[in-house]
């Protein structure tokens, strides 16, 4: 933004004095203005969103030059603590809709931000969570672009609920879908597995565990980016938040109507992770990630796929971890460390409540 | 990750299979049928499960998972007592994960808890015990259950509640013996049961001796088992090597964990605190004689059944469950009526599809539903 139009956001802007929020700052009024120009507007601070219009509006001619199909997610994120190792509500909001948004091989670009807020949350909290979202889309090379706030009374929500939608823009000649798994391909990801879920568990600090775990919370427009840069015909992509890996290949295997067989002891865990598991019970394959891409490649492209993710500062730990074969059809098998074979189901009810 | 990774080398385990698999020849009665080997705890049944280990042994092995997962045996009405406890405007009702989802005749504690009962997930009694000093206005009740592994915890937290005379603190006791358990088994007539793995974390607090009775009076050789897979495996040999020599004893397996006389200052503990009931119900095998305890009169202050009014009502099992001869070995998990069917994990009929340590749960959860389905449709032609 160059200094004159810098000068007229000032002029216009609010300033939000009060400390804690209210239910005046959902009314409509003045308070609810101060407080989106004051926290939201100057810290997201981009030119769709400083017209403060009802919507945001793009070129399409822009658009139109980056690929030749659009790609559109949401996701609300309630995650509990608010703030946790590694990151926070804010920088989770982000990345988590940009990563939807890129395992489908779309290069991120716009996003909404909807917050519902309980009274009572101090506002130098949605300060800090508002500067993690600005810092995090700056990372990943997207803006704000237009948003809501919402605020409910006490116990209605807990603290700060936030949604995110986001669209990109997909390049010709990608095509990525969870059918396209085939016989022989090899499956990567790019890096340990359950470190979200663990950093969650023990900032909720409920288990009186000390370790030093923390999120894997980050965007991976960039890794991908670079994956298909070597590799445009990556049959199948997702990143295994909730339910963790085991969840993601079982809806490959499901939709392609494939097996899978995955090898524990290629599996990248980190030691933290695995004690931390061992003591509460908890398997890591079902364990959150909020910065893990899985990803099925032909395999005659796996070594320079996998060169490639290691050279990336998102991916150093990158590791083929299983493969496709023709059965058993929609199942995962996994070849225990031990030397035995058992099947990796989708997670029946719930591992963990609200992680993300 | 040290202490850990050497009790899962696969290279062991290879060596541990083939000195099982030579033991084939001096065991006759495999002319006729396999060997019935009995894991009683339910944590050896998830090891088996989570490592793969059933399809590694030989065919004439067979694995018969048995009653000691304490969630799973858990009746009915005594679920139903809980959610009659934890709907008390006065009560925090406190409990371990896994008794959430275990199914009342009409509702489970998480149910509960979504209508708006204050029901609370700990770690450990004592943080139950911790929420009744912040919560002086509350009532809080413990759900206590589990075999003698967890009994010294609860005892031990009963008298620290007790000598600091909190008030606000009592236990709803469900905790079971192993012993009268496994006797029961035993005296089933239609058991086959050739050998049996013990439950290690009882062994570390009971020690050996009450384990005596089976291999003198039944027969049946006996191994205490550790929850390591290798720790499984060793034991299974340990087992089928006492059944190739016509031996039958005690063996301790997992010594670097149980003294042969068990652990005396758990066992006053336990003492100190409870007595043995009459007789318990489990879900699944119905009444079995002084095979649960309850609270000693002068802890009366502290036990939930006699400070609040409970329905305790018996309330029978779905006629269509067999977990009874699962438990028993007459049948394997996946040959019951409802198996995968009308029971299924998210919605148990029978106690061993509620915990991930019931052998059902564990057949559903890691086994392949299809092929153990189209199995079971040949046995029924």
């Amino acid at each position: 933004m160059n200094d004159s139009a810098k000068l007229k956001l000032r002029q216009r802007s609010g300033k939000c004095h009060a400390e804690t929020i209210t239910m005046a700052h959902g009314s409509g009024g003045k308070a609810m203005r101060d407080l989106i120009d004051d926290v939201f507007v100057s810290a997201f601070d981009n030119h769709e969103l400083n017209k403060l219009e009802d919507q945001a509006c793009f070129d399409l001619s822009t658009l139109n030059a980056l690929g030749h199909r659009l790609a559109l997610t949401t996701d609300s994120y309630v995650v509990d603590p608010l703030f946790f190792p590694g990151g926070d509500i804010g920088k989770l909001a982000i990345t988590g809709t940009v990563n939807d948004l890129a395992v489908g091989g779309a290069q991120p670009l716009y996003l909404t931000c909807g917050m519902i807020i309980e009274e009572g949350l101090p506002v130098d909290t949605l300060r800090t969570i508002a500067a993690s979202m600005r810092q995090t889309a700056d990372l990943a090379g997207v803006k704000i672009v237009t948003g809501d706030t919402k605020v409910v009374p006490r116990g209605a929500a807990d603290k700060l609920f936030i949604n995110t939608a986001g669209i990109g823009v997909i390049p010709t000649g990608i095509n990525i879908a969870a059918n396209r798994a085939q016989v022989g391909d090899v499956i990567v990801i790019n890096g340990y597995i359950g470190d979200h879920g663990a950093a969650i568990v023990d900032a909720r600090g409920d288990m009186a565990l000390q370790n030093s775990i923390e999120t894997d919370c980050q965007p991976l427009n960039s890794l991908i980016a670079a994956m298909l840069k070597v590799c445009p015909d990556i049959h199948c992509m997702r990143d295994a938040t909730r339910g963790g890996i085991a969840t993601v290949l079982n809806e490959f295997a499901h939709s392609s109507q494939v097996g899978i067989r995955l090898k524990e002891t290629a599996l990248p865990i980190r030691d933290e992770v695995r004690g931390m598991c061992e003591i509460l019970g908890l398997d890591p394959l079902y364990l959150a990630n909020e910065g893990k891409v899985v990803a099925i490649i032909p395999a005659q492209a796996a070594e320079q796929v996998l060169n490639v993710m290691r050279a990336h500062p998102d991916g150093r730990h990158s590791a083929i971890i299983a493969e496709v074969t023709e059965k058993p059809v929609a199942r995962v098998i996994m070849a225990t460390l031990f030397g035995g074979e058992r099947v990796v189901d989708m997670l029946v009810g719930e591992q963990l409540p609200r992680i993300c | 990750m040290k202490y850990v990774d050497e009790f899962r080398d696969p290279e062991k385990a290879k060596a541990l299979i083939a000195e099982i698999n030579a033991l084939k020849t001096q065991i006759p009665q495999l002319a006729s049928r396999p060997l019935q080997l009995m894991e009683f705890c339910g944590g050896h049944t998830h090891t088996i499960f989570r490592y793969g280990i059933e399809p590694m042994l030989p065919d004439w092995i067979e694995l018969i998972h048995g009653p000691g997962c304490p969630v799973c045996v858990l009746p009915m009405g005594r679920v139903d007592d809980c959610v009659a406890l934890a709907e008390r405007p006065d009560v925090i009702f406190t409990t371990f994960g896994d008794a959430m989802r275990v199914p009342g005749s009409k509702k489970s504690l998480l149910q509960a808890k979504a209508d708006g009962a204050d029901i609370r997930m700990v770690y450990s009694p004592l943080d139950a015990l911790a929420l009744a000093h912040k919560n002086p206005d509350r009532q809080i009740i413990f759900f206590a259950l589990g075999f003698e592994t967890t009994m010294p915890s609860t005892a031990l937290t009963v008298l620290q509640a007790a000598a600091q005379g909190v008030q606000n603190f009592s236990l709803f006791c469900n905790h079971i013996t192993t012993v009268p358990t496994i006797k029961a088994i035993l005296d089933s007539p239609d058991m086959q049961i050739d050998g049996f793995l013990a439950p290690g974390h009882v062994s570390m607090v009971v020690g050996e001796q009450p384990f005596h009775f089976i291999t003198e009076h039944y027969a049946k050789p006996l191994v205490i088992a550790g929850f390591e897979p290798l720790d499984i495996l060793q034991s299974i040999w340990m087992l089928v090597k006492q059944i190739a020599s016509r031996r039958c004893l005690v063996e301790n397996q997992y010594a670097r964990i149980v003294p042969p006389a068990g652990n005396m200052p758990a066992l006053n503990a336990i003492e100190k605190v409870f007595t043995i009931r009459e007789f318990f119900e489990w879900r699944g095998l119905g009444s079995i004689d002084h095979s649960g305890v309850k609270m000693r009169e002068n802890y009366a202050d502290y036990d939930a059944e006699i400070k609040f009014n409970l329905p305790n009502l018996k309330i029978a099992d779905p006629k269509s469950c067999q977990c009874g001869e699962v438990l028993k070995g007459v049948i394997r998990p996946w040959e019951c009526k409802v198996f995968g069917t009308q029971c299924q994990p998210e919605t148990p009929m029978g106690a061993l599809m509620v915990s991930t340590e019931g052998a059902c749960a564990a057949y559903y959860n890691f086994g392949d539903l299809d092929e153990l389905l189209q199995k079971r449709e040949t046995l029924s032609v």
